[in-house]
């Protein structure tokens, strides 16, 4: 099979998974960019998700999706490290026009990774999840906040400490995407000479547009939660 | 009177020639199953004018008057055209300057004083045979599974009968501009040969006379890599910064192209 034996359907599987991610991203961020606009027409977004069939279908593909992006990078991480050799430089410099994110893509990508954990922490378990639970059987104290996602978003910013590490998070997110975004364009050959600094500006201007709308609202509920601003003080 | 002007011209230029006094840590490895160890040696009035490899000479003739074993490295042309010069030198394939082979770079590049440090280039692909030279054969044997026009082309065509549009023609000649010397191996985090594979893929498949066998050619080639060790290209783009003849990362894209489209078609 062509897509794990070769070094080029690998990247291919790659370059696929990681695409689609980014449109789940860009899905997930125009959603949270509502949460800022309306907060009952965020908590409908996320009443209309639940538990629905077509939810959980999506839930279960992106795992797959994030399973194999995954499992792919540490399978091309190992064979890349042994095609290195025992050997390694004594002296090593930073190559100009050399991208520092595309050289630590994984130790990005782990960030991401447990940055994930906590997301789902903070809000699949105790939304979709506890819905899925009430679903089956169990018994739910409060099974209307399981939709209330502006109820999460305002418990979880609320504390600088969240506030921070989604911060961090983020920026890793940045990262990886500025050089993920083209390289998967690369990868599937959509790049030539001409093609090749406006790839790049494209892939930038969206890694920039998906953070930015995250940021937003941690920033937005971590400073209402201050009282600085927003809708608690809005409405005070 | 003449003769007087060039006597004096000489001197001039003697008078204007800059020295400089380092310090080489060469690596040194007696075979390839041998362990090896940096080696440091003082060299002194070495001239700016002379190329690196003509440094490395002078440090051999020491050697050998010290009754000592020379430093074995590959060279051939010494001019950038035969892509047997390597090493890697503070840091670099083919030292700090750009778009060079290590026979183009010339001392001026460093100032007196300064430590150089050259090891050769790391890869499993690329065992070392010793000291600074190491086997590059993988890369003859990738171009051996596909690197080639089979058909019998016949005499030379009219230039007019083949037309073939100049930004196309120039694009074969630039990725035809590799000299399979393994810098952007020896630079490349993955040890991946992708853009020497997919330049010499690029080079006959712009081309009508390569296009015939080019779906064949681009699985051919990409098969012998993998099975040779290279690593798994992750776009870093290090292999293009540090080729010594400034080889697009773009034809990366074109074997990408080439080998997707070639395997869907199966």
């Amino acid at each position: 099979m062509w897509l794990i034996n070769s070094s080029i359907g690998r990247k291919l599987i790659m370059s696929i998974s990681g695409a689609a991610l980014v449109l789940f991203l860009l899905f997930h961020a125009t959603m949270n960019l509502v949460a800022i606009i309306s907060e009952d027409g965020y908590n409908m977004i996320c009443e209309f998700l639940g538990a629905n069939w077509y939810a959980l279908v999506g839930t279960v593909g992106l795992a797959v999706l994030v399973l194999v992006h995954i499992l792919y990078a540490f399978f091309i991480t190992a064979q890349n490290y042994r095609a290195r050799g025992n050997k390694r430089y004594a002296v090593s410099t930073r190559q100009q026009d050399v991208e520092w994110a595309s050289k630590n893509m994984l130790v990005l990508g782990i960030i991401i990774v447990l940055g994930i954990g906590l997301h789902l922490f903070n809000f699949w378990y105790k939304m979709q999840f506890t819905e899925i639970m009430h679903s089956a059987g169990a018994s739910i104290n409060d099974i209307a906040k399981a939709t209330d996602g502006v109820y999460w978003i305002k418990q979880t910013f609320s504390c600088p400490v969240y506030v921070v590490l989604y911060l961090v998070w983020l920026g890793a997110l940045w990262f990886h995407l500025t050089h993920g975004v083209w390289s998967a364009l690369h990868t599937l050959g959509w790049n030539n000479n001409t093609w090749m600094p406006r790839v790049k500006c494209i892939s930038n201007i969206i890694s920039t547009l998906v953070v930015l709308m995250f940021v937003s609202v941690v920033i937005y509920y971590g400073l209402a939660s201050l009282g600085c601003c927003g809708s608690s003080c809005c409405a005070a | 009177m003449n003769l007087l002007l060039v006597k004096q011209e000489i001197i001039n230029l003697k008078k204007m020639e800059k020295t400089i006094n380092i310090t080489l840590k060469v690596w040194r490895q007696a075979g390839p199953k041998a362990k090896g160890a940096f080696e440091t040696y003082k060299l002194e009035n070495i001239s700016t004018d002379s190329s690196f490899l003509e440094m490395l000479d002078v440090l051999n003739e020491q050697l050998i008057r010290e009754r000592k074993e020379p430093v074995a490295f590959d060279h051939d042309c010494r001019e950038g055209i035969c892509g047997m010069c390597s090493l890697y030198i503070n840091g670099h394939p083919h030292g700090p300057d750009s778009a060079v082979t290590t026979c183009q770079l010339h001392m001026r590049k460093f100032k007196d004083g300064d430590t150089i440090t050259v090891e050769p280039w790391r890869s499993a692909a690329f065992p070392v045979i010793k000291d600074l030279m190491v086997n590059r054969n993988a890369f003859d044997q990738i171009i051996q599974a596909g690197g080639y026009v089979s058909v019998n082309t016949g005499g030379v065509p009219d230039a007019n009968a083949i037309p073939i549009p100049k930004p196309v023609a120039d694009e074969a000649m630039d990725a035809a501009s590799c000299i399979g010397c393994g810098a952007c191996v020896a630079a490349c985090k993955n040890g991946s040969a992708m853009l020497f594979v997919s330049a010499k893929v690029s080079q006959l498949a712009l081309l009508p006379q390569g296009k015939v066998e080019a779906a064949r050619r681009a699985k051919a080639m990409v098969a012998k890599m993998d099975e040779l060790g290279f690593g798994n290209c992750t776009n870093t783009g290090a292999c293009a910064a540090e080729c010594p003849k400034s080889v697009s990362l773009s034809n990366i894209a074109r074997l990408n192209r080439e080998f997707i489209c070639a395997k869907l078609k199966d």
